[in-house]
């Protein structure tokens, strides 16, 4: 066997492998025994994000509450790919509810859940509702704003794929700027998706000042992991967007999902950050920082800003939204404002 | 070495649900989508340090622990290439799956 230094600033991936690491400061993604929540046989495209990121949030969940979780689920891709009749790729109690009314699911269970235990119930099982950024920011966002304001205790997560991508690609309000997708075509004056529409969920729930607020991307899965287990030790509405790169809605190729969601964070295109009450309590910090192209050019939803003429102006548009970000959450500097 | 916890599947009918409720799952999905791949990943063992970083990134968790290296379940993995494109030792490369 040749000898081989060990070395680990090659790909940018900035993650000392778990298995390096001494045992007490291991993930819960690393142990053999991990709770799999969802097992393999699930029907994700090749490179799924959403499978990853599903599947550290809530295996930190089940780790955190030592296995005392039911979840809801909103229809959507995660939905679709996992649970097709009569089988089902979830480990763990789950329960399957409309597109908009995950939020209001997770309530009714929670609300159980807070009765059963005044009538006897000795375990403390705690509710988890997850759905994509369609079931979220568009259809159930009316419910989920309910259930920030009754601060119920449910931990909602959302997976933001930037847009209803099983359906074919059509455009969500969590969609950016610029990008094409089924519904906002790359054609005409203005082309993609329209600039100053859509919203920053993370951004209304902090305006709801619910306890906890957390975005993240599956390219920091230590990160996720430790704001999911710090959101299960808090009662009351907490709220977790997780950035999940769609290999067939993004236009990448499938190998790329984890670089692409690291270049969102270090481009500042997605700011990666926790607040409490309405206040950020802690950002994670760009540590080189790129402009938005390295962000844009793999992508084939943005193919047109760098076609034969090249949108300079939508491009500086773009990142001036990022600087926005950078500027706004001090990601530069680790928060430091 | 298996990666997975066994879970018991919930019996609807032994529970006394009744059948009329709803649609309810009955068994974890059996599919192996090893069948959709058309690139393969091969580990060079000897540049394999067990970082794990492919194990934490696999979306679909087909990497299983050898003693000295880690090695892909050839049935379940798709071949997304994220192991070999996130492994800092460049220990794993993508070559097509020939013939049948």
């Amino acid at each position: 066997m040749s000898f081989q230094p060990v070395k680990f600033y090659q790909t940018g991936t900035f993650t000392v492998g778990n298995r390096l690491l001494p045992p007490e400061e291991r993930s819960v993604q690393a142990q053999a025994k991990r709770y799999n929540s969802i097992n393999s046989g699930h029907r994700a495209c090749q490179g799924c994000g959403e499978a990853l990121g599903a599947r550290y949030a809530i295996d930190a969940a089940m780790e955190a509450v030592d296995g005392q979780l039911i979840c809801a689920n909103a229809t959507g891709c995660l939905e679709v790919f996992s649970t097709p009749y009569p089988e089902t790729s979830w480990q763990v109690p789950w329960i399957h509810s409309l597109f908009g009314n995950t939020a209001a699911v997770a309530t009714g269970i929670a609300a159980a859940l807070k009765v059963k235990k005044q009538q006897g119930e000795p375990r403390n099982i705690r509710v988890v509702a997850q759905g994509g950024d369609g079931g979220t920011t568009d259809i159930g966002f009316g419910c989920l704003s309910g259930m920030f304001e009754r601060n119920d205790d449910v931990l909602y997560i959302c997976y933001d794929n930037g847009g209803y991508m099983n359906t074919g690609i059509q455009r969500s309000s969590a969609t950016p700027p610029a990008a094409r997708t089924a519904t906002t075509m790359a054609v005409g004056a203005e082309p993609g998706n329209v600039f100053g529409q859509g919203k920053f969920v993370p951004a209304i729930a902090m305006a709801h000042e619910i306890p906890y607020v957390a975005t993240a991307t599956v390219a920091d899965l230590r990160d996720l992991e430790a704001k999911v287990r710090r959101a299960m030790e808090i009662r009351g509405a907490r709220y977790i967007h997780i950035l999940v790169p769609c290999p067939l809605g993004w236009g990448t190729a499938s190998n790329e999902t984890i670089r692409i969601a690291r270049l969102a964070k270090e481009t500042g295109m997605f700011p990666v950050f926790e607040a409490e009450h309405g206040e950020v309590k802690s950002v994670l910090a760009i540590r080189h920082p790129l402009p938005v192209e390295e962000y844009l050019k793999p992508q084939k939803r943005y193919a047109h800003l760098f076609g034969k003429t090249p949108q300079v102006e939508v491009i500086a548009r773009l990142q001036e939204l990022a600087d926005r970000n950078i500027r706004k959450y001090g990601l530069l500097d680790g928060g430091e404002r | 070495m298996s990666c997975h916890r066994a879970y018991p599947m919930f019996d609807p009918a032994a529970a006394g649900v009744p059948d009329d409720l709803c649609p309810i799952a009955t068994e974890i999905t059996p599919m192996l989508p090893g069948d959709w791949r058309s690139m393969r990943p091969v580990v060079d063992r000897d540049k394999c340090v067990k970082c794990a970083i492919c194990w934490l990134y696999c979306p679909v968790q087909c990497i299983v622990e050898k003693p000295a290296w880690f090695d892909m379940n050839l049935a379940t993995c798709k071949g997304c290439g994220i192991c070999a494109n996130e492994c800092p030792q460049r220990a794993i490369t993508m070559v097509e799956e020939a013939g049948a």
